[in-house]
């Protein structure tokens, strides 16, 4: 038997008997003859052997690097080897979500502890268990703050051009208005945004750093979104949470961002994790599952899936989201990387993020032809022109194992990171140099 | 136990970074964080205990029987986790340039092929990360065909009033009106009532088959038949593929684009609560409407954008490694193991639901398919017991109870789904422990009140966690 089906053919003759039936065919009297399909034109089934084989040949037709100066969306940090040794144990792989509480208590405090974390790490009063990614928490955010006569979403473009599409596809639906905001020298123009809210703006959404790594000016954005009575979305990378002023610090109504960075890999794009966060005020419109903590009859501390009022399941379709399943086990590994790191940790880490990607910047800024595009203050992404097609520098960069930053219109988006040595960033700046003058 | 916070002492800390080698960069202080966030400060055996903790006070499938019903907890096998963690894998980055990727695009390509063979599909695109993802990905591709052919009328989704309850959530979140129809008291779609729904409004209809009751609409050709006469399209729900996979399409029964759940079907595990994967597969006439990006082959493995693209639902290609795991099973099944898998889970229902039909009335009669719902209202008007109090008694046994009150159409349920990875014995001792809890109802009812006895907590007052919300650890 294939499959992973324990029962033999005489398990299965026990259980036909037992029934009083001859075959298992018999149970399939519902489906229609005319409808049946013959046999499946996929190839027989394999042994694990084979299997691996197979699959450990495709992974070898990838080309993996060693050092990665990309960024854009997917992040290269290091992660540590406890958050993958305890985000593989089986209980936590292969639970369902957490219906039953009594047998539960480890996923449910698990998420406890992740919500207080993200708490802590934006500022904000209340999180949700998660969302599929950080795109998809910016437009459940934005869903968010809908009001009857507040419906149109004021967007500075200098957001991650993908979450930019996400959202207008969430709102498409809804025939939502979704106004995007010309930025000026890279950063969000305060003045264009100024212009753009409204009375019938729901919210304003804006990106910390930006696409281009640019820090924004936090607290004056969401100052503007309050005067017209919007309310402000911030969407932040929650290692910068290191460094830089939170949302909660910024006055923001909801923070949201993509949780990779926190000990996910890069993968290829997922799984990655959405996390959201709010004020108090905001509580009951967050999307998704929530945990909260209660008792049981002995006054024993408990958690458990709370607020479903709001969901899916009890609402049908009066419910604030349609969310499900989620991305529990990416909100532990978060979890388990904060833990891991510390409140030092991450601040020496999202320091260690700025301090390379200057030295880099400044480096590569020495070369002829190459210097920053924008000169505003960064993160640990940047973008700089360059004398030569940018493929030619990623291709020199890639036979000595680098992978180069991202090509953006003729320039290129560096990401340097925590990881990478000083004596990466040199020889990454010396290849590149070699190519620009050559 | 202890909160993680409750274990933090100042100065602990896990040596995991080198000191930054380069030159110290200076930032404008109003940029700067002003308060330092409360995270834990701990040892690296401190962390490890405490998961470990945790992981004690978790059931998973590993643990034992998890027979929650239109969840399909089967097993996870353990291959498909080890090639997911390959290096090859999960150390590539999204925007690494084609060529570069050729393995992954290669694993998509392939599942994208298999899965449209098992639904009679055209496309599938990987980006939902989830079935009510996917879900919201299938309506707005209805919803950009009809708005293409000029047909702005169209702003309706029938819905069965045993669907999910994610299906009239996701119709609304994509801008639609919900009818809701009634089901027949076979529990099956009333084909009077569809009849009388549809309309020049009507974009389409959300059907699960088997639908939630554990049951296969015979009807479902001319249920299709219905939708599209009147110029509407059928979204398959493909919670609960697992009964019919090999064995009949989705695309055969007239759907036109479908929902997987990889984390169901396809053996991939679910995490507590995810990551899953919902891939939406379609046939040709809207795949020029499908999200993010396909792959097509030619000179290798390239990513194209849809001409007509419903834009993005997510960033990338979706949960990828939860892919590479849905092939690992694919590839192990082939073709005689998936209708194999599909007759073994609609085996193990029906032999369970014979073994029990003795003491437990049924909501509707067999044969099922790879679930069956029970219906305890007689039980609970006569004993006082419900079906949350035998739910939670099952837990004293170590065995994950079986969905509670749902469908909503069924009073006192417990939709009961073994899955195909369980053996006889298991099914047996699992008849056995819910006959003595039906004994324990009738001797000795104040202890199933109080069930569950052997769990880390007994019943935690839910009513008081949504009055007073504690949704985050205070100092």
């Amino acid at each position: 038997m294939s499959g992973y089906i324990p029962n033999t053919q005489e398990d299965i003759k026990r259980m036909l008997d037992t029934m009083g039936i001859s075959s298992v065919d018999e149970l399939f009297v519902d489906v229609p003859e005319s409808l049946r399909m013959g046999e499946l034109n996929l190839e027989s089934g394999k042994s694990e052997l084979e299997v691996r084989t197979i699959i450990e040949e495709l992974a070898l037709k990838n080309k993996q690097y060693r050092t990665v100066f990309r960024g854009a969306g997917s992040y290269d940090h290091y992660i540590p080897s406890i958050v993958k040794t305890i985000t593989t144990k089986e209980e936590f792989v292969t639970a369902y979500t957490p219906y039953q509480a009594e047998i539960s208590q480890g996923v449910l405090q698990s998420i406890f502890e992740y919500q207080t974390m993200i708490c802590e790490l934006t500022g904000m009063d209340v999180s949700n268990a998660s969302v599929y990614d950080g795109a998809v928490a910016a437009a459940e955010a934005v869903m968010m703050t809908q009001e009857r006569k507040r419906t149109r979403v004021v967007v500075t473009d200098t957001v991650d051009p993908q979450v930019l599409t996400v959202v207008k596809t969430y709102c498409d639906g809804r025939s939502i208005p979704v106004c995007v905001v010309k930025s000026s020298n890279g950063r969000t123009d305060i003045e264009a945004i100024k212009e753009a809210l409204g009375t019938d703006s729901a919210c304003l959404l804006f990106q910390q750093p930006n696409y281009y790594g640019i820090i924004e000016d936090g607290e004056a954005l969401v100052s503007l979104a309050h005067e017209t009575g919007a309310k402000a979305i911030m969407s932040v990378n929650p290692i910068s949470m290191g460094l830089l002023k939170t949302p909660g610090e910024c006055g923001a109504d909801i923070a949201v961002g993509e949780g990779q960075p926190l000990g996910m890999p890069m993968a290829f794009g997922g799984p990655y994790l959405g996390f959201m966060a709010s004020t108090k005020k905001m509580m009951r419109k967050l999307p998704g599952r929530i945990v909260g903590q209660t008792e049981d009859a002995k006054g024993n501390r408990a958690f458990v899936l709370t607020l479903q009022a709001r969901e899916q399941h009890i609402r049908r379709e009066k419910a604030s989201s349609n969310v499900c399943s989620n991305e529990a086990l990416c909100a532990m590994t978060a979890a388990v990387f904060m833990a891991s790191v510390g409140p030092e940790g991450l601040a020496s880490m999202a320091k260690s993020c700025f301090n390379k990607a200057h030295y880099a910047m400044s480096k590569l800024a020495e070369i002829p032809g190459v210097s920053l595009v924008y000169n505003e203050e960064f993160f640990h992404e940047f973008l700089m022109t360059c004398p030569v097609d940018p493929a030619c520098i990623n291709k020199a960069l890639a036979e000595n194992g680098i992978l180069g930053g991202l090509p953006v219109d003729g320039k290129i988006l560096w990401c340097v990171t925590e990881k990478q040595s000083k004596a990466q960033i040199d020889k990454m700046v010396s290849i590149v140099q070699e190519v620009c003058c050559k | 136990m202890k909160l993680i916070f409750e274990r933090t002492s100042a100065g602990r800390h896990l040596n995991l970074l080198p000191e930054c080698d380069v030159p110290e960069f200076a930032l404008a202080s109003e940029m700067k964080r002003q308060t330092k966030p409360f995270l834990p400060e701990l040892s690296e055996v401190d962390v490890d205990r405490h998961y470990t903790q945790l992981a004690k006070q978790t059931h998973g499938v590993n643990d034992g029987f998890y027979p929650l019903g239109s969840c399909t907890m089967k097993y996870n096998p353990r291959i498909n986790e080890e090639m997911a963690a390959l290096p090859g894998f999960t150390g590539i980055h999204p925007l690494q340039d084609d060529e570069e990727v050729q393995g992954c695009l290669e694993v998509i390509d392939r599942l994208e092929k298999a899965l449209c063979e098992i639904t009679a599909m055209d496309h599938v695109t990987f980006q939902p990360a989830a079935g009510a993802h996917g879900e919201f990905t299938g309506l707005q591709l209805i919803r950009a065909y009809h708005l293409h052919h000029g047909d702005t009328k169209r702003t309706k989704i029938i819905v069965p009033d045993s669907a999910h309850g994610t299906n009239p959530a996701s119709a609304v979140m994509v801008g639609f009106d919900v009818v809701n129809i009634p089901s027949d008291d076979k529990g099956c779609v009333d084909l009077d009532a569809l009849k009388n729904a549809v309309g020049e409004d009507t974009a389409g209809l959300m059907l699960t088959n088997p639908n939630t009751v554990g049951l296969f609409d015979p009807n479902i050709a001319e249920i299709t038949k219905i939708v599209h006469d009147a110029g509407g399209l059928c979204y398959y729900d493909g919670a609960n593929l697992n009964a019919v996979m090999g064995i009949v399409r989705p695309g055969d029964m007239g759907f036109d684009c479908v929902h997987m759940n990889l984390h169901k079907t396809f053996s991939t595990p679910h995490g507590g609560g995810g990551p899953g994967a919902g891939p939406v597969g379609c046939k040709a006439f809207l795949a020029d409407y499908l999200p993010g990006k396909l792959t097509i082959h030619e000179d290798g493995f390239k990513l194209v954008t849809p001409k007509q693209t419903i834009g993005q639902v997510r960033t990338f290609y979706g949960n990828f490694l939860v892919v590479v795991r849905a092939l690992c099973y694919v590839l192990s099944l082939g073709k005689e193991g998936i209708p194999e898998a599909a007759k073994g889970a609609v085996l193990n229902a029906n032999y369970m639901m014979h073994q029990l039909a003795h003491d437990y009335d049924m909501a509707y009669t067999g044969p099922c398919m790879h679930e069956f719902v029970m219906t305890l209202d007689k039980l609970h008007k006569e004993t006082g017991i419900s079906a949350l109090d035998v739910a939670k008694r099952l837990l004293d046994f170590g065995i994950h109870p079986p969905t509670m009150y749902f469908p909503l159409i069924v009073h006192e349920a417990l939709m009961v789904e073994p899955t195909e990875t369980e053996s006889i014995e298991t099914l047996d001792e699992a008849v056995e422990i819910f006959k003595q809890i039906l004994k324990e109802a009738k001797e000795n009812p104040d202890m199933l009140h109080g069930a569950p006895h052997n769990t880390p907590i007994g019943r935690p007052d839910e009513v008081k966690a949504a009055r007073t919300p504690i949704l985050r650890f205070e100092r």
